[in-house]
């Protein structure tokens, strides 16, 4: 981890040779303490129910009586359980059809805004706004936008003499629908973190690639780029860990499209994502142990798709 | 910005396409306001009604007689005001430790922080709904205020921030001027990270204001609820028959959320540039 490569800081430096070194746990208590409320929450409303999932995922239980003890049966059955692969496929899908537009969206808009010298502060505030409206309330709103009777989508489609597409109600329909939602809410957004990363490179460097003879597109992948790889670290490790847990967007969008749930993700459940999936089983179908489960089997896929990110962008960054 | 001056064209095409994108950001919450002005009649039928039409006062009744709108968005205040102070303080205080110091264990820590932020909220929901059963705080906004006290996504985010706002050189020397740690962390890099803080502010009012999942589950009367289960429960139970209502209702709930953000905004905006800039 980037961490370690720090130098240590100057308090090693200027303390005198002769001094008997204090044990390093006690020097440092109030850095422990500046540091405790997050780890005292996060043992109190996340690593003991953590546990308990992790218990409670061995057992059948419905939230109310007793439990049974089921061993590994939960997973046995995660496993083979076609519809949370299903949810899988769902998931990754519709991460994938929103977060690659996104962020190249993003980046685009970022240099844009990074060069538009007029207007920069009424551009910023315009592309943010979207990420300021509550998921619910946008949701609603795109639900009309992709309505197969009245939406505008299909109106515009029919206005140029094409078929309309039942978004709603067809696999890919749904997962596009989503995906739009999430693209639009979430390029803006981007593109101001970007843009913070492009002002943090120093002017400088510009100028003397600018003597050097460098063109725009040789200074964007030999200096902007590789500058702004941390940026980009942190974009795609954010945009993974929340897109592949989305629940509010599919949850609302398609809460009234299908009869069964309000946790069904539509028709065929081409909408159902993990965390849907999740819920369904847990608040639905009361069944707390086989829920649990699947809480575990979603963590895993977050992890393991995180680390592929994450080593994916540092990989082309040793290049 | 020299090779922007004189090349008119470029700059217009500039605009041109940032325009754009502006409008495409922007035509939603004109889609909602448009439809919250019409009855459900005419939202159905076709052509899609692209102006105001005359129905947004009777939409509005007719939303305040189905739900608690005041009484759900006060909830909604109160949880993301006190969490968004929390945060402020616990995160940022968390985040200069990993930033500046030097301890053992920091790497583990930090990483172990990095496994939690992937932590599903989901994988501690049933637990924690089974605890905050037991200790009787399910119903009420403090099953939303206290787990949200403090999150690794804002630590990690303050980190990053203050590695490169705040230098080494102006930490020693306030070292050297006998400055202890809680003196460094509010007088030295609290005025540095101000633009990070805004950031993180109103990132967590929004967040909290927005939180669905959560709420949906832990408030279990449903007349006391948050502002976004109670338009759910709008769209869930009577979307399919008041569009116009349930349109209203998404316009009004989106109305304080655009005021805190046109505030805080300047913050965002004028800071994050001047901080950008300095670091």
């Amino acid at each position: 981890m980037a961490v370690a490569e720090q130098t240590p800081p100057a308090v090693d430096r200027i303390r005198p040779a002769t001094a008997p070194p204090r044990t390093g746990w006690r020097r440092h208590w109030h850095l422990y303490a500046a540091i405790s409320p997050f780890y005292l929450l996060f043992l109190a409303f996340g690593l003991i129910p953590v546990g308990f999932s992790l218990y409670l995922s061995l057992h059948r239980w419905d939230g109310l009586g007793s439990m049974e003890w089921a061993g590994l049966t939960q997973y046995q059955y995660l496993f083979t359980d076609v519809d949370f692969w299903q949810s899988i496929g769902n998931t990754l899908i519709i991460w994938a059809l929103a977060t690659f537009p996104m962020i190249f969206l993003a980046m685009v808009t970022a240099v844009m805004l990074n060069s538009a010298v007029r207007f920069r502060n009424a551009y910023r505030f315009a592309y943010f706004l979207p990420n300021v409206t509550s998921v619910v309330a946008i949701a609603i709103v795109f639900g009309s936008v992709f309505s197969t009777n009245f939406g505008l989508v299909n109106a515009l489609l029919q206005a140029v003499g094409l078929d309309q597409v039942a978004w709603l109600n067809t696999p890919w329909g749904i997962k596009v629908a989503i995906a739009t939602l999430m693209t639009w809410q979430w390029t803006g957004y981007n593109a101001i973190i970007f843009l913070a990363g492009l002002q943090t490179i120093p002017g400088d460097l510009y100028e003397a690639a600018r003597i050097d003879g460098a063109g725009p597109v040789q200074t964007f992948f030999r200096i902007t780029l590789p500058l702004l790889r941390p940026t980009l670290l942190f974009v795609l490790v954010v945009s993974t860990v929340t897109g592949l847990q989305s629940f509010s967007e599919p949850q609302v969008l398609l809460q009234t499209a299908s009869n069964e749930s309000t946790f069904s993700g539509g028709p065929d459940h081409a909408g159902r994502t993990m965390v849907l999936y999740f819920f369904q089983q847990t608040f639905d179908n009361n069944d707390f142990g086989y829920g649990a489960a699947v809480a575990w089997g979603i963590f895993l896929v977050v992890v393991l798709f995180s680390l592929i990110n994450w080593r994916l962008v540092q990989r082309r960054g040793e290049q | 910005m020299a090779s922007i001056k004189g090349s008119g064209r470029r700059g217009i095409a500039l605009h041109a396409s940032l325009i754009i994108g502006v409008l495409l950001s922007a035509f939603p919450f004109y889609w909602a306001v448009i439809m919250s002005t019409h009855t459900s009649s005419e939202i159905f039928s076709y052509p899609p009604k692209l102006l105001p039409g005359s129905h947004f006062t009777e939409n509005v009744r007719h939303l305040f007689d189905t739900v608690d709108f005041f009484g759900s968005m006060a909830n909604s205040l109160l949880v993301a005001t006190a969490v968004t102070f929390l945060v402020l303080l616990l995160d940022s205080l968390a985040a200069f430790v990993f930033a500046k110091f030097d301890f053992p264990g920091r790497n583990a820590l930090f990483a172990l922080l990095m496994l939690i932020f992937m932590v599903p909220a989901q994988m501690a929901a049933i637990p924690q709904f089974v605890i905050m059963a037991k200790i009787g705080w399910i119903g009420s906004m403090t099953s939303l205020i206290v787990p949200a006290a403090a999150n690794a996504f804002g630590i990690f985010w303050m980190r990053q921030y203050m590695r490169s706002a705040i230098h080494d050189e102006l930490l020693d020397a306030s070292r050297l001027d006998g400055a202890n740690f809680l003196r460094q962390y509010w007088h030295v890099a609290l005025p540095v990270v101000r633009p990070g803080l805004a950031f993180l502010g109103i990132f967590t009012f929004m967040g909290q204001w927005n939180d669905y999942a959560w709420p949906l589950i832990a408030l279990t009367n449903p007349d006391n609820v948050t502002l976004q289960v109670a338009l759910s429960q709008l769209n869930g139970t009577h979307g399919t028959t008041d569009y116009g209502m349930v349109m209203t209702g998404a316009v009004l709930a989106l109305i304080p959320l655009l005021i805190v953000f046109a505030i805080g905004a300047r913050q965002i905006i004028g800071d994050l540039a001047k901080g950008a800039v300095r670091g």
